[in-house]
C-alpha cells in the first residue's frame, strides 16, 4: 500500500523520551487519531505501519525503519531483518541473483501436533513468500563475487530442517564451484523438531557443507544475528573461519528458559548476548548492522590477500549519516 | 529391579515364582511344574508387551535405570581398558568417558556418555550430560585415535548436553559443533552404538560416524518428547503423543535411513540379560571394525560425507 504523503508526525511524537512510560491506550486514543487528522487522505492507519522498538519502546514508522535496515534511530536497537533486505544491504548496489533451491513441500514424518506440520509450512510460505527459512544469493561485494545464505526468522523461527540443510549444501557447492567465499547469516531458534531426527541430521550435513568451503581454501564467514540458538549454533554456525556478531544478538545453545527452569540457575546480565560471547572468546568481532558490509569486505580482502576493494556504492553506504547511538566499533576490552 | 508401569503384571507373576521357589527351599513338595507353568506365562506376557511397545514405553525402557550403561559395556567387553582424562584446556568431564582398550582383540579408542547408577555416581557423571570440556575431551581422543590409526567406538546415552550457565560461558555450542566436525574429519573408522537415549546435539556430537547401530529399545531424537510436548502442545502431559510424532525409536530411524543396524535385545529389555547384550554388541562392533579397517582413510571419509549429505534428501520433492 502507498505510504502516506507527508508524514513527519512521527518525528514530533517520538523524540519525547517520556512516551515509553505512557500507557498503550494513550497511543491508540490520542496519537493515532492525531496522525489520522494529519493524513487526511488516509482513512485508517493500519497497525502494520508501525512497529514498537523492543529497545526503547518508541513506535517506529515502518517505512523509515526499513530504510534504516531495521535499526532503531532512537536507541540503535537492531530489530530482525528479513533476508531480502539483508542481501540488498550487503551486495554492491543492492543487486544480487537468487540461487534456486528445491521446493520443500515435504513432511517426512507426516508430523502433527495440535496442527499439521504441512499446514504450518503452508502458512509460513504464504506469510514470507519463501519456500523455506533460507535464501541463497550470489553477487558482488566490494567488486568480488561472494555467496550469501541468509535465514528468515519469520519462517517458523528460522528453524533448520531438510530444506535449510539443502540450502546450505547448495550455497557451499556454489561457493566452491565459483571459487567464492561463503557468508552464512543465521537467525534461527535451532533444529526444526517437526522433521524429527532428520532435522538433527542437518547438523552434520551443514557442517560438511561448510567444511567443503574451508577445505577448498575459501573463506567461510558466519554472521550471527538475533537470535541464533540450539542446533544451528551447535553446527555450521560455530565452525566459521571468522565469527562476526551483530550487536546485542542472542546467541547460545540452550534456551534461557530451559537453563532457568531445569538447572535453576540465575542468568548473569547480558547472558548469551553478542558482547558476552565476545568476552568468552566465541566470536571474533561485534559490529553494528551498518558496519557489517564494510567489515566483511575488509576481512575478505585480507583473507584472500587482494588489494583493497572499492567500497562505495552499497545501499548500506548510503545510510543517512551516523547513527545517534550504538554506531561505534566495540573497543577492545580490558579487564 | 525397577518395574515400569506396563510391566507390573509380569512383575507380580515373577514375585509369585520367587515365593514358590522360597517354599521349595523349605523342602515342600512338587512345585516344579507350577514354577515352569508360571515362567512360560511370564515369557508369553513379556513377549506380548515387548512385541508391541508404544513409542512412549520405548522411551521408558531406553531410560530404565537398570539398563546397562556405558561403563557396564566397557567393563564387560573392552579388555585392557585404560581410562584417559581431560580436555587439556579446562577440566575432566566424567559425563564423557574415554580411553584406550581392545574390543575382540582390536585396539581402539572408546568414548561414551555415562549416566551413573546411584545418587553418588549420577552426580559424579552429571547424569550423563556433558559440558564443553566433555566434548573437547572427545575431540582430543578422536584426534589421538586418528594419529595412531585406531578405530573409534562411541556409546551414546545422554538426555542431552548440559544446559547451564557455565556450559554456555565456555561455549557449549562451539564444543558440540567442533566435535561433530571432528567426527566428520578423522580418517579412521568411527562406529557408534546408541545404547539408551540419544538426546539431540549432545548425542550427534559423538555419533556422526561411518556406522551407527541402535539397541532394539533405544531412542534417538532431536528433542526429548517432554521438551517437544511442552513447546508444541504447551504441556509436558502430551509427551506420549510427542514421542509417537517424533518417530524416535530404533525401528523408525532404520526406516528413515538414519542408522545402519538394530541390535536385538533379550526378551524384556537389555537389563534382563545384560551378558547376552554385551556379547551381541561386541560381536557387531568387531564385525564392523573388520569391514571398515579394510578401507582407505580417504575413502572412509568420502563415504561418511556422502552418507550424511544424503540425509533427508528423499524428503525433498
Ligand atoms: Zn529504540
Amino acid at each position: 500500500m502507498p505510504p502516506p504523503p507527508t508524514l513527519c508526525a512521527e518525528h514530533l511524537l517520538f523524540v519525547n523520551p517520556n512516551l515509553s512510560i505512557l500507557p498503550m491506550n494513550w497511543l491508540t486514543n490520542f496519537v493515532r487519531p492525531k496522525i489520522r487528522a494529519l493524513v487526511s487522505a488516509q482513512k485508517e492507519i493500519p497497525d502494520n505501519l508501525w512497529e514498537k522498538c523492543p529497545g526503547c519502546n518508541a513506535m517506529l514508522f515502518k517505512r523509515e525503519l526499513e530504510e534504516q535496515f531495521n535499526v532503531c534511530r532512537h536507541c540503535g536497537a537492531h530489530l530482525r531483518l528479513p533476508p531480502a533486505k539483508r542481501l540488498e544491504m550487503l551486495f554492491d548496489d543492492g543487486a544480487y541473483d537468487l540461487i534456486a533451491l528445491p521446493k520443500a513441500t515435504h513432511d517426512p514424518l507426516k508430523f502433527r501436533d495440535q496442527k499439521r506440520y504441512s499446514e504450518r509450512l503452508k502458512e509460513a510460505q504464504s506469510k514470507t513468500g519463501q519456500n523455506d527459512a533460507i535464501m541463497v544469493a550470489e553477487g558482488l561485494m566490494g567488486g568480488k563475487a561472494v555467496i550469501i545464505a541468509a535465514f528468515n526468522f519469520a519462517f517458523m523461527g528460522g528453524s533448520m530442517g531438510i530444506a535449510v540443510g539443502e540450502g546450505l549444501v547448495i550455497a557451499a557447492q556454489r561457493a566452491v564451484a565459483a571459487r567464492a567465499p561463503l557468508i552464512v547469516i543465521p537467525a534461527s531458534g535451532g533444529a526444526r523438531m517437526q522433521e524429527g531426527i532428520l532435522s538433527l541430521m542437518q547438523m552434520p550435513r551443514s557442517i560438511i557443507a561448510a567444511k567443503s568451503v574451508k577445505d577448498a581454501g575459501l573463506p567461510y564467514i558466519v554472521v550471527f544475528t538475533d537470535p541464533t540458538t540450539g542446533g544451528v549454533t551447535a553446527s555450521f554456525a560455530m565452525t566459521g573461519d571468522i565469527h562476526i556478531a551483530e550487536k546485542n544478538a542472542q546467541i547460545g545453545f540452550a534456551g534461557a528458559r530451559v537453563i532457568e527452569s531445569t538447572i535453576r540457575e540465575t542468568l548473569p546480565p547480558g547472558f548469551q548476548r553478542s558482547e558476552y560471547l565476545l568476552d568468552h572468546g566465541m566470536v571474533d568481532i561485534v559490529v553494528t548492522r551498518h558496519e557489517l558490509r564494510e567489515t566483511l569486505i575488509r576481512i575478505l580482502g585480507l583473507l584472500t590477500g587482494k588489494a583493497p576493494a572499492n567500497k562505495n556504492k552499497s545501499a548500506a553506504a548510503s545510510l543517512a549519516g551516523p547513527f545517534p547511538h550504538g554506531a561505534r566499533t566495540l573497543p577492545l576490552r580490558r579487564k | 529391579m525397577q518395574v515400569l508401569e506396563f510391566e507390573k503384571p509380569v512383575a507380580e507373576m515373577e514375585a509369585k515364582i520367587e515365593e514358590l521357589r522360597h517354599l521349595s527351599d523349605d523342602g515342600q513338595v512338587n512345585i516344579v511344574d507350577e514354577v515352569a507353568r508360571l515362567q512360560t506365562k511370564v515369557e508369553k506376557q513379556l513377549r506380548g508387551i515387548y512385541g508391541r511397545l508404544t513409542p512412549a514405553q520405548k522411551v521408558q525402557v531406553a531410560r530404565h535405570p537398570d539398563r546397562p550403561h556405558c561403563l557396564d559395556y566397557v567393563g564387560a567387553m573392552v579388555t585392557d581398558f585404560t581410562s584417559l582424562a581431560g580436555d587439556r584446556a579446562f577440566a575432566e568431564d566424567q559425563a564423557m568417558i574415554g580411553g584406550l582398550g581392545r574390543i575382540a582383540g582390536q585396539a581402539c579408542v572408546v568414548i561414551g556418555q555415562e549416566r551413573g547408577h546411584d545418587t553418588e555416581s549420577r552426580v559424579r557423571h552429571n547424569f550423563g550430560m556433558a559440558k564443553p570440556e566433555g566434548y573437547r575431551k572427545a575431540q582430543r581422543l578422536m584426534h589421538l585415535a586418528e594419529h595412531f590409526k585406531l578405530p573409534i567406538v562411541t556409546f551414546v546415552d545422554t538426555a542431552g548436553a548440559f544446559p547451564g550457565v557455565e556450559a554456555e560461558a565456555r561455549g557449549q555450542a562451539e564444543a558440540i559443533a567442533r566435535s561433530i566436525e571432528v567426527c566428520l574429519s578423522v580418517e579412521v573408522p568411527l562406529i557408534t552404538v546408541v545404547i539408551g537415549e540419544g538426546g539431540s546435539g549432545g548425542a550427534i556430537a559423538i555419533a556422526a560416524g561411518d556406522y551407527v547401530m541402535m539397541m532394539e529399545h533405544s531412542i534417538y531424537s532431536v528433542i526429548s518428547p517432554e521438551g517437544c510436548a511442552s513447546i508444541l502442545w504447551r504441556s509436558r502431559d502430551q509427551a506420549g503423543e510427542a514421542a509417537a510424532a517424533l518417530r524416535l525409536t530404533a525401528q523408525d530411524l532404520l526406516q528413515l535411513g538414519v542408522i545402519d543396524q538394530i541390535i536385538p535385545e533379550p526378551l524384556g529389555g537389555a537389563h534382563r540379560q545384560p551378558q547376552a547384550v554385551y556379547d551381541a554388541v561386541s560381536k557387531a562392533i568387531a564385525h564392523e571394525m573388520g569391514v571398515l579397517m579394510s578401507l582407505d582413510g580417504k575413502v572412509l571419509l568420502e563415504r561418511r560425507h556422502a552418507k550424511f549429505l544424503a540425509m533427508g534428501q528423499k524428503g525433498l520433492s
